[in-house]
């Protein structure tokens, strides 16, 4: 826990570094006439966040915060596989949303995720997989006019549309 | 005695076979399209905006207004059961409305949100009818240098949110406020802060996919872990007889009630603020006020109660200005005012004397709205917790498609999706160390108007910052501020001294 604690404040220090100099794309400074720049905002504020940076690193030197103190390890084998499962599927799915649209994506992610996560028997997984997409497009397609991704599957719909809206 | 009067002629309106039912309608669509991820009543306003054409304008008012109303009420729903703002004006009820929801009492949070609402309802359309006018002035007084001088106030009660790690809750406030700033440049238009040139960032980094990202994922991902196995998302029950047990336990938040729905009203007022800003200040001073200020955060019933009775205030406060003034106080009213003018209305003080039926109708719906809301909600409460007693491993991936649904659909964007992600799971390592996220999320929302109020005010002062002290209520708002700024920084420094 405690190099993660200064990993991480070293990491969000060099992001402070990079949004100052993406910020002072745009004047930083006062624009006769116009006012602050564009820029001044961003900056400043990432100035600020730098400075939390410098003073959380103090504060880990000094061993003042809890993490800075912990023994504790910042993740178990058993948390990282859990991690890397849950937010790896969860990566799948908005990736295949892309080709295969959220029609095709989710019930594929609701499988793995109560079939072979849960280990919930095959009549609630496919219960789920075919229900939670449908009221999907009847209540925001059809009910609230917002459309979602559908990728090549977006043709599939047509007759849908033709019926129901 | 005049307005009783109005205010009776606009009950019979109300009491219409047809606007009753629009009332009714009303609030049950909002309350749903509020408890949605990604949507909120302004979604559900402007969505049903012309549907309104088939009825007379009071009856159209009456209708979207229930939405409005059902929404505010429908937010908390998500916030508690899921640990997902259905909108921004819900986001501090999350807080402290789902610990409470983790630790099993889901229906004490649920029946807290809904008799806060009411309360804040009731409170604000009581000082709608009475005191419309005059309010209608003050909000008139509020210029950049106030606006912003609000602002300081909300980020000043909330920088002790997150306990006593200063720096942090600092980092978490700026960062916020950075992202707030992605997008076109507000006053020059030009492109400010386009990670990597990629489009999605032109559009700036909407709240929600911050929020989402932060309590949706990050917190699924945070109770995979701390779950460790466990089967069931919460141990609730209901019956009816806990719901009466917790409408009388509510008795000793009924101060914490009435001091959200003041604050909330009068935030709710003032031009462009709403009823985000409200509940967030509410929550700080509630826990400011508390004798035990380390609770909230921990699952406290004040830190539900506070934010919904000032959401709910606010919602009716907005209208204010709106009806009075023809300026929108949040979103939503903005949609309405353009109904308004649709239906040939012209908002003004005048709205008052040449459309009587028009504005009491609608004044006196709204008591009728927030009472069928109270009822609606509480009847639902059990509906509720039969979903958290699902099995975790059914809940969490429905909520995960939830987020991704709502993720996307406030922008229709595949970008903010990804950005929800990374938001999610940066925020689920960054938690794991202490970093307080619910300031970033407050920041993000908040960004947009301060900003825009910072810069307006020093070009009308031609770079003094003065402005914001010379002014009476700006600079009353910025002394309380800064008091309220060092109270924790004087602890913190102390604490070093200390050790």
């Amino acid at each position: 826990m405690r190099i993660a604690e200064f990993v991480m404040a070293l990491v969000l220090a060099v992001f402070s570094l990079y949004l100052m100099w993406k910020s002072a794309e745009l004047p930083i400074g006062w624009l006769p006439g116009e006012g602050p720049g564009g820029g001044a905002f961003p900056f400043w504020l990432s100035l600020g966040m730098l400075l939390c940076c410098i003073a959380i690193i103090i504060r880990w030197i000094a061993r003042a915060s809890p993490p800075s103190r912990s023994r504790e390890s910042f993740m178990t084998l058993e948390t990282v596989k859990r991690f890397a499962l849950v937010a790896g599927s969860l990566t799948v799915m908005i990736a295949l949303i892309h080709v295969i649209g959220v029609y095709g994506a989710v019930p594929l992610f609701l499988i793995f995720y109560v079939r072979f996560l849960g280990r919930h028997s095959w009549k609630t997984t496919c219960a789920l997989a075919f229900c939670t997409p449908v009221a999907a497009f009847f209540f925001f397609e059809i009910a609230l006019k917002k459309t979602l991704p559908k990728g090549f599957t977006e043709p599939l719909f047509y007759p849908l549309y033709d019926i129901f809206l | 005695m005049e307005v009783f009067a109005l205010l009776v002629d606009g009950f019979v309106i109300t009491f219409e076979p047809l606007n009753l039912a629009l009332v009714i309608a009303g609030v049950v669509v909002g309350l749903f399209i509020g408890a949605m991820p990604g949507l909120g009543s302004v979604n559900g306003v402007a969505i049903l905006l012309p549907m309104t054409f088939l009825v007379p304008p009071t009856s159209a008012i009456i209708f979207l207004a229930a939405i409005y109303y059902g929404a505010m009420y429908g937010g908390a729903i998500s916030s508690i059961m899921l640990g997902i703002p259905g909108a921004s004006t819900a986001v501090a009820t999350t807080f402290d409305g789902r610990p409470l929801a983790l630790k099993g009492l889901a229906d004490k949070a649920l029946v807290a949100a809904a008799t806060a609402s009411f309360v804040g309802g009731t409170i604000s359309i009581v000082l709608f009818t009475l005191f419309a006018l005059p309010l209608a002035g003050v909000a008139l007084a509020f210029g950049p240098p106030e606006t912003f001088a609000l602002m300081m106030l909300a980020f000043a009660t909330f920088i002790g949110l997150a306990g006593d790690d200063i720096p942090k809750t600092l980092f978490s406030i700026f960062i916020g406020l950075v992202f707030s700033a992605v997008g076109l440049d507000i006053i020059s238009g030009e492109p400010r802060l386009i990670f990597g040139d990629i489009t999605g960032f032109y559009h700036g980094i909407n709240f929600l996919v911050l929020a989402i990202g932060i309590y949706g994922i990050g917190e699924m991902l945070w109770t995979i872990e701390t779950s460790q196995g466990d089967v069931m998302m919460s141990k609730a029950t209901v019956t009816f007889q806990r719901v009466f047990d917790n409408l009388r336990e509510l008795r000793a938040s009924a101060k914490t009630m009435i001091m959200g729905s003041f604050l909330g009203y009068f935030v709710g007022i003032l031009p462009a603020a709403g009823a985000t800003p409200g509940s967030l200040m509410a929550y700080g001073v509630a826990k400011t006020m508390a004798k035990d200020p380390d609770s909230f955060g921990k699952g406290n019933v004040d830190g539900v109660v506070a934010p919904e009775a000032a959401n709910n205030a606010a919602s009716t406060g907005s209208m204010l200005p709106m009806l009075t003034l023809g300026i929108p106080g949040s979103p939503t009213t903005a949609v309405l005012l353009g109904g308004m003018v649709i239906w040939g209305l012209e908002p003004g003080p005048l709205v008052f004397v040449d459309h009587p039926n028009f504005v009491w109708g609608l004044i006196a719906s709204l008591y009728v709205a927030n009472l069928f809301a109270l009822f609606i909600n509480i009847g639902f409460v059990p509906v509720f917790i039969w979903v958290l007693k699902l099995p975790f491993t059914i809940l969490a991936p429905i909520i995960f498609v939830l987020c991704v649904i709502g993720g996307y659909v406030p922008t229709q964007d595949m970008h903010d999706v990804w950005l929800m992600l990374i938001f999610g799971v940066a925020g689920y390592l960054m938690r794991k160390l202490d970093y307080p996220m619910a300031p970033a999320v407050l920041a993000i929302v908040l960004g947009p108007l301060a900003e825009p109020a910072l810069r307006q005010s020093l070009i009308g002062s031609h770079g003094d910052v003065m402005i914001f002290f010379e002014r009476p209520i700006s600079g009353t708002i910025m002394a309380v501020a800064i008091i309220l700024f060092a109270l924790p920084l004087i602890k913190f420094l102390n604490n070093l001294r200390k050790r």
